[in-house]
């Protein structure tokens, strides 16, 4: 099945164009090694701030740069995106606010609310129960004649759920305008993809819904950029949805409160790291073309420093969470029993006690 | 004003085609409900008029077609899915329960989910096994969802349309003993009943008897079967279960002080609790008796065989209403 789903590739491990169809500009290789260093950044500061206490759980995505700048960037303005809690890599590349995403791992439901200029659904926190909507979004566009598509982010153990099943069945029966992007990225909390599924890989599961199935180099931001810009087009010019697996690695934990010590050899995993770098083989990449330039990385690191610091400053100093918000937006009309559930609570908070 | 002599589900599908001749978003999901018109008829002849890219016959496939109507809701469409029979919604509680409830309250408001999920329900008309449930009390419970369940085809059709144009998910139960029973004369225009009321439909002083769907003609001919002895029974059909009519509910029990709750769903934790609580809390000192209900038993609805035991029949509902009189 790997003969059958070979990985497509554009730039190596060591930074070394694969072909020559495709010719990759200082401008684009720059772009996209600014937004991967930006969600790396953010990543890192993510964790930090759990750490200090400044945040609740977060979820890393270090590894996985690739993949979601690579699929972000590939999307049109009006497309809509379905992101799991992994993809706030690939939610901030198409443009969701810095701060509200920090916010929402402080617990607070206002970092849920959708940027304001795109369509980006709130992180998945159910596995796979996304994938149909995204289905559902992208039929909805085709109904109003429109050339919008969706794409849905889920990780490899989301293929096991019936969800991923019923999602894809429906969107390759009606043809919907979607992507299905999959990060296989090796373990889904503790288990290993070999304990996940007896398939050897996940696009060809494509196949059984007569869907294309493409399966990419998740640590080439070039490839899938291209696997992803390409199964758009297939979706907006009416040829169906197509299901990418982007083969990529969790570098660090599930969560802040995992320890994958306990099932995975850590070492193991870090010596991953050395070969596998999204961010270096792009580094390498643009040192090999002469694209490197240390002044312009250093400057858009102080860039990114700066627009971290505004957005954590602006979390912290957000108003208090409000206890409107918990009973206001059931309904779009409160219904008596929240009314007077909601007043009673406000005359008596807390209690005697 | 022109009316037709309908039965409930005829009146269904009025309601579905007002609504997709007034508004070309809405839509309808479902499984078999195109070509063959659902298996019980109540999309009959709608494909054929509004086509198949708003008359849409899904793969078999709950969780698909509903997360499907999730995501078309999101993008401004007002889907109407139908559940072939309630006991089928399992594989979609799933949807129903994390995403169909909670994304108004998740977005702030930013998105909603405006769609209606029909779904034919109730036992007695000796269907295989899983058809016959009534488990409204497993989304009445859950925050997020309306719950309206009609017992006469002027009800299905006003309240149907009420449920469509809602801006927020109604689960809108069809009690499906009751899809071919009395015809009522029903407006061919649009009309909309408001969800959350409760309507009297026989007036009475000496027990409140509270029912919906088909415990509607069993608490009206217990009703019936209690004039003989002289006792006046305020019988009424809640309509909606979530929200519930507490004002409704209170005058009633205030005037007559006792109390006789029917439903054929299960007694635990069933509909018929909640009722009980809303007595308490409005019409406590008003009660000469305790409240009785007369329901189905905490056990998996039995194969047809069995099933009238299962369901209360107008003797039960007579039996309670006695008891509480006599108390």
């Amino acid at each position: 099945m790997e003969d059958k789903y070979p990985l497509f590739q554009i730039v190596d491990t060591s930074g070394n164009l694969v072909s020559d169809d495709y010719d990759i500009t200082e401008e684009q290789a720059k772009s996209y090694y600014y937004h991967m260093l930006r969600i790396r950044m953010y990543d890192q500061k993510g964790i930090a701030l759990q750490r200090q206490g400044r945040i609740g759980t977060y979820v890393p995505f270090e590894g996985q740069e690739a993949s979601q700048v690579g699929s972000a960037l590939a999307l049109k303005a009006n497309d809509w995106m379905f992101p799991t809690y992994r993809d706030h890599g690939a939610t901030l590349t198409f443009g969701a606010d810095m701060d509200m995403m920090l916010l929402h791992w402080n617990g607070r439901i206002d970092g849920c609310v959708p940027s304001r200029v795109k369509n980006i659904l709130p992180a998945a926190i159910p596995i796979a129960t996304h994938i149909p909507h995204a289905a559902g979004v992208a039929m909805a566009e085709t109904y109003k004649g429109t050339k919008n598509a969706a794409i849905a982010y889920f990780g490899d153990g989301a293929t096991s759920e019936g969800d991923f099943h019923e999602g894809l069945n429906m969107a390759s029966v009606f043809k919907a305008p979607a992507v299905f992007f999959n990060q296989n990225n090796g373990y889904a909390i503790s288990l290993p993809v070999s304990k996940q599924m007896n398939s050897k890989t996940i696009a060809q599961k494509a196949a059984s819904y007569g869907m294309s199935g493409i399966r990419v180099d998740g640590m080439d931001v070039f490839a899938v950029n291209e696997a992803v810009k390409e199964a758009l087009d297939r979706a907006r010019n009416g040829e169906g949805p197509t299901l990418i697996e982007a083969v990529t690695w969790r570098f660090g934990a599930h969560t802040t409160a995992d320890d994958p010590s306990k099932y995975r050899d850590q070492e193991e995993s870090d010596a991953k790291r050395e070969k596998l770098d999204p961010v270096m083989r792009l580094e390498r990449f643009m040192k090999n073309l002469n694209m490197w330039d240390e002044q312009w990385v250093s400057s858009i690191k102080k860039e990114i420093q700066v627009e971290l610091d505004d957005a954590i400053a602006s979390m912290e100093s957000h108003e208090k969470a409000s206890l409107d918000d918990m009973f206001d937006y059931v309904f779009e009309e409160p219904t008596w029993t929240i009314e007077e559930q909601k007043k009673a609570f406000m005359a008596q908070r807390g209690g005697q006690l | 004003m022109e009316t037709k002599s309908l039965t409930l589900i005829q009146a269904i599908n009025e309601g579905m085609k007002t609504m997709l001749t007034e508004d070309e978003n809405t839509l309808i999901l479902g499984e078999d409900i195109g070509k063959n018109g659902g298996v019980f008829r109540a999309t009959v002849d709608l494909q054929e008029e509004f086509g198949e890219k708003r008359v849409i016959d899904t793969p078999l496939s709950e969780a698909g077609f509903v997360g499907g109507a999730v995501g078309m809701a999101l993008n401004g469409l007002r889907p109407i899915v139908e559940i072939q029979f309630l006991g089928f919604i399992y594989p979609a509680f799933e949807q129903i329960a994390t995403h169909v409830t909670r994304i108004r309250t998740r977005t702030m408001g930013h998105y909603s989910i405006p769609m209606v999920i029909r779904a034919p329900f109730g036992a007695g008309v000796r269907s295989p096994e899983i058809h016959s449930d009534s488990v409204e009390a497993l989304f009445t419970h859950l925050p997020g969802i309306k719950v309206v369940c009609p017992s006469t085809a002027y009800d299905a059709k006003g309240l149907l349309i009420a449920s469509i144009e809602d801006p927020d998910p109604v689960l809108f139960l069809e009690p499906m003993r009751l899809y071919r029973g009395e015809r009522n004369d029903v407006p061919s225009a649009k009309y909309s009943i408001e969800l959350g009321k409760g309507e009297r439909i026989q007036e009475g002083e000496d027990v409140t008897v509270l029912a919906w769907g088909a415990m509607i003609p069993v608490a009206l001919k217990a009703a019936e079967h209690m004039k003989e002895q002289s006792v006046s029974c305020d019988v009424i059909d809640l309509r909606t279960l979530y929200p519930l009519d507490k004002d409704i509910i209170a005058d009633s029990v205030q005037k007559t002080g006792r109390v006789v709750i029917v439903h054929e769903a299960h007694a635990t934790g069933g509909v018929g609790s909640e009722i009980t609580s809303v007595i308490n809390d409005t019409a406590f000192l008003y009660l000469k008796a305790p409240i009785e209900r007369v329901t189905g038993f905490d056990v998996p609805i039995p194969l047809f065989s069995l099933e009238n035991e299962y369901l209360p029949t107008p003797g039960r509902v007579a039996n309670a209403i006695n008891k509480v009189i006599t108390f």
